[in-house]
């Protein structure tokens, strides 16, 4: 049973790059977003709320492969170009993921106590400078448990690209390995369902060092090195 | 002309015929995550500590990895162990099983949001185990955790799509053949995506209502 095994593990890995590549462009896709459409939804002018706001309620509700086939069957026909598969596929994880971080942003800019806010009006910070120097520093502390876990939802929706054929671990797996080797379908599974794990406890373990640097950088107790599997909970999809 | 009306019109039977099966797909799954989540939540306090190990490692190694995968997995696997069932049934064990992982944490929250008095309370009164859960604890617990239950039922909804995958036409499957054989994508597409939107968003509000009054 396992005298394939060296032989799927490198057909797989093969897929890891393309893998890597749509998570990581998504993540950076998604926390842009996400900033935008959290500050977005907490500003001043009514229509970049109803903007933000509408962004967040699209892309939230409608399901997540009929972004995917839209941005990569639909618009084409539409607007007349076509996106690579990868790029179309980081768009959608992005955009997707973007739309549920900016509720977390949300969250925690308005979690981040009233006092915090009035101390810096006392100070007179501009409205920027309130922002960047007292309320997010303090409310990225809250935000990077939440995103942990939606940098790991990013990562498990990123095997949706296999179906408009990027080749990605799932395409490799699906593609590429099971029509040759049908009798051994569990075992090329299970080497998949590995990959990602082993990708997922790497956002974990980084997220975790980024959650400890920048507890302390707003002069908190760093937070306790738990089990690096052991998430918190909320936030998820 | 980018849009074809004459167009849609024909295609409406069929999208709403695939909204049936993601309606079937999403209430079945739910079923088996609502009921699966509970005992998961259960066996991870079990003071056996192979057990209570077990069932976390299942957890978080179904909850880090893509449902896509689990669905092919479960599609190629199941047959080989004798279990032949049809690419539906397969999608709900398979939908299932992935979100009770998600709402087996969502018990536990809610179980360990019960009062401690009520545990103690309970046991002054030598109550049975069975009838602690039962009577005591689960009552309270599950009415905080149903929004939260609600929610993963909406999330759901949303990826029964990928069901597609392992040939279940549910709404995106029938949007997508729809679009395949006219080779217009366009309208299937968008179609689907609105229906998803008038469900989800609707949906979503009486979530955040129940929210409100159950004090979550």
């Amino acid at each position: 049973m396992f005298e394939n095994f060296s032989h799927f593990l490198s057909v797989l890995l093969q897929g890891v790059p393309p893998t890597v590549i749509a998570t990581l462009c998504g993540i950076a896709l998604c926390i842009v977003l996400s900033f935008t459409a959290g500050l977005g939804m907490l500003a001043p002018w009514r229509w970049v709320r109803v903007i933000a706001r509408g962004y967040v309620e699209v892309w939230r509700g409608t399901s997540e492969v009929v972004q995917l086939f839209w941005i990569f069957f639909a618009l084409p026909l539409l607007v007349g170009f076509e996106l690579l598969p990868l790029w179309a596929g980081v768009l959608v994880l992005g955009l997707n993921h973007g739309a549920y971080g900016g509720e977390i942003v949300r969250g925690a800019v308005q979690a981040v106590p009233k006092e915090q806010y009035e101390c810096a009006v006392a100070l007179s910070f501009s409205r920027v400078q309130r922002m960047r120097r007292v309320i997010l520093p303090q409310a990225v502390v809250e935000m990077i448990p939440p995103f942990n876990n939606l940098f790991i939802q990013l990562l498990k929706s990123s095997a949706l690209l296999s179906l408009i054929f990027v080749h990605d671990i799932t395409y490799q797996g699906r593609e590429v390995l099971e029509p040759n080797f049908t009798g051994q379908t569990a075992l090329i599974y299970l080497l998949m369902l590995a990959l990602y794990l082993v990708l997922a406890v790497q956002v974990t373990m980084v997220m975790r060092v980024l959650e400890r640097r920048a507890a302390a950088a707003v002069g908190r107790e760093p937070v306790e090195p738990s089990k690096a599997l052991g998430r918190v909970e909320g936030g998820a999809i | 002309m980018i849009w074809d009306w004459e167009f849609t019109g024909r295609i409406i039977p069929d999208i709403l015929g695939g909204l049936v099966v993601t309606f079937e797909a999403t209430v079945l799954g739910s079923i088996v995550a609502f009921a699966l989540g509970l005992v998961l939540a259960l066996l991870r306090r079990s003071r056996v500590r192979l057990v209570s190990t077990a069932v976390w490692a299942f957890i978080e190694f179904v909850r880090s990895t893509p449902l896509l995968v689990q669905l092919y997995f479960l599609f190629n696997v199941l047959p080989g162990i004798g279990l032949k069932f049809s690419s539906l049934t397969t999608g709900v064990i398979g939908l299932g099983v992935h979100y009770a992982c998600y709402t087996a944490e969502v018990y536990r929250a809610g179980i360990e949001g019960v009062p401690r008095g009520q545990w103690e309370a309970a046991t002054a009164l030598s109550l049975p185990i069975r009838r602690v859960w039962t009577s005591v604890i689960l009552p309270q617990a599950i009415p905080r955790v149903l929004p939260a239950l609600g929610n993963y039922t909406i999330s759901m909804f949303k990826e029964t799509p990928l069901l597609l995958a392992i040939g279940v036409l549910d709404l995106v499957g029938a949007a997508q053949e729809a679009g395949s054989e006219a080779y217009r994508y366009v309208e299937p597409l968008t179609l689907a995506g609105i229906c998803f939107l008038l469900l989800s968003y609707p949906s979503s509000l009486l979530v955040r209502r129940l929210e409100r009054r159950v004090g979550v």
